[in-house]
């Protein structure tokens, strides 16, 4: 048992790196995505606000695996080729995307009216409160729940391989067709698993606690 | 593009998807009646135990926070009967996966529900002299409750849209339904934009119907 475990380890290492590239592109992605659509949700004109408002709560409504299946059987039906990889990077994509949104917006509403007061205040334009004030203080309050949604995108991970991309989980359902070492091998993609999300909560929790002083 | 929506083939395999989602909300519904029992039994001992027991209950907590959902549901279902004696059907050996998924979200809600009781509830108990058993039962309990239901509802709703999983293991649960017609008809966008309704359409209402029932419960502050 233990020899056809190590025998398979470096598959099951190839698996976790597509597991951790997908999630690393899933995070950055939605980030990027997230921070444009979230302040535009704040600021932006009533069409806009409605939109992302419309796109947030979709999103977030259905299950993950729905929009992956929406996204990768629905885009080649009408006349969108993507590989399956990118197919799947895309749904997950979407998903956290929503997340972040709520984050940003989370954010901001968290900072005291008082701020955008003072600044308003002591002379400052639109976009210097924003910058200046808004921006740097709401960051803190984003932070520890993103990072903390960052397991959320390595946990989703798993859900590539029913698309037949060899992820980490995908790399565990192959070794064990093979050796029929189920729950070892079960166990060990856990711990994996677990390893990387609980560093990543360890890590939310202590920023957290450092940004703790920002007070109502 | 040329794709022209035709949603008759939807329509005639609609028993899938009704089947489907009713299977759906049974499986959340048992899932976290299990999962409350759970949450409260170790809730509650996790408050009043010495460091060994809390680490064990905090140690199952975070393993289940921490690995995906869909592998813990093949570890129960492709994994546990090769070491222990037991035969289950996929529906409830999803059910037990569940169960155990929201009993871990559900310590941590009742546990910091159980510290958010105001400390004066808890004298005052004392004062008219109730039991331990009897502040736990009558007092503590009661307001914790309170304090926790826009959590559980949550709890709920998102324990929902998981049992999208189960299809995973060929529970015929709604997604399931959906893979079936996806697969059988490829009306393909039509199935998922009907699916997709539906999962928002029972997920907002059970959310609406969760608020004013909160709002009849809500806490005193």
């Amino acid at each position: 048992m233990l020899s056809q475990i190590l025998y398979a380890l470096p598959f099951l290492a190839e698996g976790f790196a597509v597991t951790l590239w997908v999630s690393l592109l899933v995070v950055v992605l939605s980030l990027i995505a997230g921070v444009l659509l979230g302040v535009g949700l704040v600021y932006g004109p009533a069409p806009l606000r409605w939109a992302v408002r419309i796109f947030s709560d979709t999103i977030r409504g259905i299950p993950i695996l729905v929009l992956m299946f929406f996204v990768y059987y629905g885009l080649p039906a009408v006349g969108v080729h993507l590989q399956s990889f990118w197919a799947a990077v895309l749904a997950l994509t979407l998903f956290k995307t929503a997340q972040v949104v709520e984050y940003v917006r989370g954010a901001v509403a968290s900072i005291p009216k008082g701020q955008s007061e003072a600044a308003m205040a002591i002379g400052l334009t639109f976009r210097q409160r924003l910058t200046s004030v808004i921006f740097p203080q709401a960051f803190r309050r984003f932070l520890p729940p993103w990072i903390n949604g960052v397991t959320d995108a390595v946990k989703g991970s798993a859900l590539v391989s029913l698309l037949g991309i060899t992820d980490l989980m995908q790399a565990i359902n192959q070794v064990i067709g093979r050796t029929y070492e189920a729950m070892p091998l079960y166990i060990l993609g856990a711990l994996i698993y677990f390893a990387v999300n609980y560093a990543l909560s360890y890590a939310s929790r202590r920023l957290e606690r450092r940004f703790a002083f920002i007070r109502d | 593009m040329g794709y022209t929506l035709n949603f008759n083939l939807i329509w005639r395999h609609f028993d899938k998807l009704w089947g489907g989602l009713l299977l759906s909300l049974e499986l959340a519904v048992i899932s976290i009646a299990i999962g409350i029992v759970i949450g409260l039994v170790l809730a509650v001992w996790y408050v009043s135990a010495g460091r060994v027991v809390r680490a064990i209950i905090a140690a199952y907590v975070e393993f289940i926070r921490n690995v995906p959902l869909i592998l813990l549901v093949y570890l129960v279902f492709y994994g546990l009967p090769t070491v222990v004696d037991l035969a289950y059907s996929a529906p409830t050996s999803f059910v037990l996966t569940l169960s155990v998924y929201s009993g871990a979200y559900l310590v941590e809600v009742f546990r910091s529900g159980l510290e958010a009781v105001p400390r004066g509830q808890l004298d005052a108990g004392k004062a008219i002299g109730l039991t331990p058993w009897q502040r736990l039962i009558h007092v503590r309990l009661p307001t914790m409750l309170r304090i926790t239901l826009p959590a559980l509802s949550n709890t709920f709703i998102s324990l929902f849209k998981d049992t999208s999983i189960a299809s995973v293991i060929s529970v015929p649960e709604l997604t399931y339904g959906a893979q079936w017609i996806n697969f059988n008809t490829f009306r393909i966008v039509e199935v998922y934009l009907v699916t997709t309704a539906m999962y928002l359409l029972t997920g907002y209402t059970l959310l609406f119907a969760l608020r004013l029932v909160e709002r009849r419960f809500r806490a005193a502050r």
